[in-house]
């Protein structure tokens, strides 16, 4: 396994790596020593010792079962049952979807025009298409990093749109989204920077206090945020009403919503959403330690707000040869690329892939896929809310309608969750977030998702457990 | 018939399809897939519970997605993927500054489809998560002694994200010391993202020009620029040129002598990984790319990781969670006091991580090393064919080793012939090769092309890629109309306004385009 260091290795990812060709090119480009190529790099920054890297594997076998001894010790979300979401719920995967975004041609593709990458631009416009069905909107860019991406630019966009510089955002919002906006619209020059401005939520139902909205809300605000559905689960009841008072004072309405609750949940833009951000995780991609996140956000075609985008945007161009589809790269003008430090904030490789997972998900969902998975993952979160509710000592936080994710209190079994979550571990469930340090006012609570995966099976299992755990106190 | 040996050319033609748009394929009441139902005992269950959406947030209109088969779907988007040159295909050695190396299938099999990755949650609890966690601590240990830093996170999705973090992280460190710096200094050549992100991050941007033979700013112009108010540098290097700057500890120096941090965007890195590095150069801050250096798949730009190196003395600014060993086990540490925060949500693409993780343990010290030289040694036997070709010149630096890349210029092709880099890079395909990268904007070198022969590929792949250019500058010599209309053997022919500007031309999705067809 280890190198051999009697004869030159030849790597079989590195082909010139062979002696006789090696030397073939050496000769050609006038060295005797590969050193030598770096003639242009000073002695003293030379680098010549052992990396602190372990003996190289060479045969893919040996790498093989190295690789699958370590990954071993993960536990996994079948090898026990999950009920953490968060922003990344156990969806399931159609094959389909990882038959396509596992190809060859899409993995290793980067930039090219869409002469030689013709199929990648129309998937990727084809994702557009129908992400803008679910949202019922006109246009895009392709994905941010994630969610919290989107909606950080989101507010950005609407920044420059009306030049304002101050953000209601929900108090209850996904606390990683909010860590990444803070940073994200901060500045150092103190007149750029953008200031979030919190709204509570009502106690006892988890949706926005209104009135505190209204307090707060004036013509120096620049946008209001709403999540819907709500990082805590909740569906907003007053969205409509929230999109006109954000209208009243010129602020834009941007609302962060989960796309595979749109088959049954009114579309943003519906209720007056301008700008439509999110994370694309529902549509296809596989939890993967957190690697399946991408951002969306879509508006109209009005210039104001496509002017504003601040990543690539492909779509149809006119094509030579009357008849044929071709795609192109639209008003890169905007971008980093294009203007250095004058760009739309900047852009760089995001998560283009996921917009072929996402596609290829959207395209065998249909309308009727995705007004059936809806049903299912808000009659599975309810049927466990009941369930849960027979637990002595356990009760929902909120008397509200939710869709995926809902509050779970604990408060009154006199156990925190931290100590539920290590019973339920050790009965193989992966109990939900504990919220208790993130919102010490909830007191023991914590977020339980349920999807189309996590049934009726799952869901008993997790109240035999907890009855169980409460049993011996 | 295979690829003549004489010429090296082929005779090829890449699938065509025609395929229509996913719309124009729905057959209503086709099912692609059926998503697990709700069983009729918890409907029955949940009938009376008060908690049904309230008809108002209900959706009306359902949303006009097509309905297509599962066979349709699969072919559909096989067919589409066919009309696609990657780098599994095509020698893409013409994506110069995007590193394009193979990314090897058993890293590919284990990160797509390994259980023990793809259905891991990140929130686990942190006992059930030992084995990735160990990687990120393992990658990080080989990437701070390939760097010289002493810390690594791999929250950021991509380069230029790692380029934001650090802008982030170099405006929290001087609030931090009560500082009032607002100027950021780069190079020209060095990439847009060190321009535009720490502009994001709200910096005044000072792009340094370069001097007429060294192809990069001379100190002397580098310190004139340099004031109190610089709060860091942002320098790529090798640039995207391939130049080395030999002198660049002093730029970093000169720098430190202001107070101003000093910030390595080691997107570049490929050519010089245990051969230079960051710490020895004085720097404070780098990133990698480990989506083209350490070996992961672009997948058609992202998802990527944009590793981030500091020094001790700003450990405490970089994201959570970070990765953490007390010597028995792993763990994620959320707190950070003068942390900036969140980049990423959970602790980035891991999947990446996994990939880099398997490539340098594939090829140990010597076998990273190894990469570095081959890649480089790739470049200057490239160069040596390339320089020869009737139309091409090159800039700067004359005589002068280049690292992993070059920059090429066609302006004595246009100048002979009308025809420059457009329609070379157009006509490309009809010879299977995916593209070539002219340069980032602003193009200084005129009619640019920037090609990068990584490792990965062998001297017969580049004597094949240097066979194309040499041909199609022959036609542009000879045979000027066929390159003027290609491509021709392409999935699609000519975009009239391929970079359309006009947002009132804009047509990104299905209805959009629907919707002007029957305006027209």
């Amino acid at each position: 396994m280890s190198v051999d260091q009697t004869e030159k290795v030849v790597y079989p990812y590195i082909p010139n790596s062979a002696p006789k060709i090696q030397q073939e090119m050496m000769d050609a480009v006038g060295i005797t020593d590969l050193w030598e190529l770096y003639e242009e790099v000073p002695d003293e920054l030379k680098y010549k010792e052992d990396l602190d890297i372990p003996p190289a594997i060479l045969d893919e076998f040996s790498m093989k079962r190295h690789i699958e001894k370590i990954l071993a010790q993960n536990v996994t979300c079948t090898d026990y049952i999950n009920f953490l979401g968060a922003g990344c719920a156990n969806h399931y995967v159609p094959a389909v979807v990882d038959e396509i975004t596992t190809r060859g041609e899409f993995l290793t593709c980067y930039g090219a025009e869409s002469w030689a990458d013709h199929g990648k631009y129309q998937t990727f416009v084809e994702y557009n298409s129908m992400l803008a069905e679910l949202l019922n909107t006109d246009v895009m860019s392709v994905p941010q990093y994630d969610g919290g991406q989107a909606l950080a630019t989101a507010i950005c966009m609407a920044n420059r749109i009306n030049g304002k510089q101050r953000v209601l955002l929900p108090r209850s919002m996904n606390v990683q989204n909010k860590r990444i906006v803070e940073n994200y619209i901060d500045s150092v020059q103190a007149d750029l920077a953008i200031e979030p401005v919190y709204v509570n939520y009502l106690p006892d139902k988890g949706t926005l206090d209104l009135a505190d909205l209204k307090s707060k809300l004036d013509d120096s605000i620049s946008a209001v945020v709403v999540e819907s559905v709500s990082y805590l689960g909740t569906i907003e009841p007053s969205v409509k009403e929230i999109g006109e008072l954000a209208k009243s004072v010129g602020a834009e309405y941007i609302v962060y919503t989960d796309p595979i609750s749109l088959g049954i949940l009114e579309a943003p833009t519906n209720y007056g959403a301008t700008i439509v951000c999110g994370d694309l995780h529902s549509l296809g991609l596989h939890l993967s330690c957190g690697n399946g996140q991408a951002g969306f956000i879509s508006t109209s075609e009005d210039a104001k707000y496509l002017n504003e985008y601040k990543d690539f945007i492909y779509g149809f161009c006119e094509p030579e040869v009357p008849g044929e589809y071709v795609f192109g790269n639209l008003l890169i003008d905007r971008t980093h690329y294009s203007q250095r430090a004058k760009g739309k904030e900047y852009t760089g490789t995001g998560t283009n892939l996921w917009m072929i997972s996402a596609a290829v998900y959207m395209a065998l969902m249909g309308p009727k896929g995705f007004q059936e998975i809806g049903q299912t993952i808000l009659g599975h979160g309810r049927y466990a809310a009941k369930k849960l509710s027979t637990v002595p000592g356990v009760q929902l936080q909120f008397n509200t309608p939710f869709f995926k994710e809902v509050v779970i209190n604990f408060t009154d079994t006199n156990l925190t969750v931290e100590k539920i979550n290590e019973l339920l571990l050790a009965k193989g469930i992966f109990g939900g977030l504990d919220l208790s340090h993130d919102f010490p006012e909830l007191g023991q609570s914590a977020l339980y998702c349920f999807t189309e995966v996590t049934g009726k099976e799952e869901i008993d299992k997790l109240v035999v457990a907890l009855k169980d755990i409460m049993k011996r106190g | 018939m295979g690829r003549d040996p004489n010429t090296l050319l082929r005779n090829f033609h890449q699938a065509r399809w025609d395929e229509p748009i996913i719309f124009e394929m729905s057959t209503p009441g086709e099912r692609g897939v059926i998503p697990p139902p709700l069983s009729k005992e918890i409907q029955k269950e949940i009938q009376d519970d008060g908690l049904d959406i309230p008809e108002s947030l209900k959706r009306k209109c359902p949303p006009n997605l097509p309905e297509v088969g599962q066979m349709r779907v699969n072919r559909h988007y096989m067919r589409l993927s066919q009309e696609v040159l990657g780098n599994d295909v095509s020698i893409d050695i013409g994506q110069g500054t995007c590193t394009m190396k193979y990314s090897p299938k058993i890293q590919e099999h284990t990160a797509n489809s390994h259980p023990k990755i793809v259905n891991v949650h990140p929130l686990q609890d942190v006992s059930t998560m030992q084995g990735i966690l160990f990687i990120y601590h393992e990658v990080e240990r080989y990437l701070k002694s390939i760097s010289g830093m002493d810390h690594f996170t791999f929250q950021p999705g991509g380069g230029a994200h790692a380029v934001y973090a650090n802008a982030s992280i170099v405006r929290q460190y001087f609030r931090d010391k009560g500082e009032d710096r607002d100027e950021i200094i780069t190079t020209i050549f060095s990439h847009p993202c060190d321009a535009g992100c720490p502009a994001t991050a709200g910096y005044k941007v000072i792009d340094l020009m370069q001097d007429p033979e060294l192809g990069y700013p001379t100190l002397e112009a580098f310190k004139a620029a340099l004031s109190p108010k610089t709060a860091a540098i942002f320098f790529t290097n090798p640039e995207d040129t391939g130049i080395f700057n030999p002198r660049i500890k002093e730029y970093v120096d000169a720098a430190h002598s202001v107070g101003a941090l000093a910030v390595y965007d080691q997107a570049n890195v490929n050519g010089i990984m245990g051969i230079t590095r960051a710490k020895e150069a004085g720097f404070d801050l780098i990133h990698y790319n480990l989506h083209k250096t350490f070996s992961s798949p672009h997948g058609g730009m992202g998802p990527g990781c944009g590793a981030l190196g500091a020094a001790d003395f700003l450990a405490d600014y970089l994201p959570v969670p970070r990765v953490v060993f007390d010597g028995t086990s792993y763990s994620l540490d959320w707190h950070g006091e003068k942390s900036i925060g969140q980049v990423r949500s959970f602790f980035g693409n891991a999947a990446v991580v996994l990939r880099a993780y398997m490539w340098i343990r594939a090829l140990g010290s010597d076998g990273i090393r190894e990469a570095a030289m081959c890649a480089v040694l790739n470049n200057q036997y490239m160069i040596k064919e390339v320089e020869k070709i009737p139309g091409v010149t090159m800039y700067y630096a004359k005589g002068k080793r280049r690292i992993e890349q070059c920059r090429y210029s066609w302006e004595k092709l246009k100048e002979d012939t009308g025809l420059g880099t457009d329609e070379v890079l157009r006509r490309m395909v009809d010879y299977s090769l995916e593209h070539y990268w002219q340069s980032h904007h602003p193009h200084i070198v005129p009619e640019p092309f920037t090609l990068e022969p990584t490792e990965s590929y062998s001297k017969e792949d580049i004597d094949e890629f240097v066979a194309v250019l040499r041909q199609i500058s022959k036609e542009c010599y000879e045979t000027p109309e066929i390159v003027r209309t290609a491509p021709h053997n392409a999935p699609c022919h000519g975009i009239k306004n391929y970079y359309e500007l006009d947002p009132e031309k804009v047509i990104c999705t299905w209805r959009q385009y629907i919707k002007r067809k029957e305006n027209k």
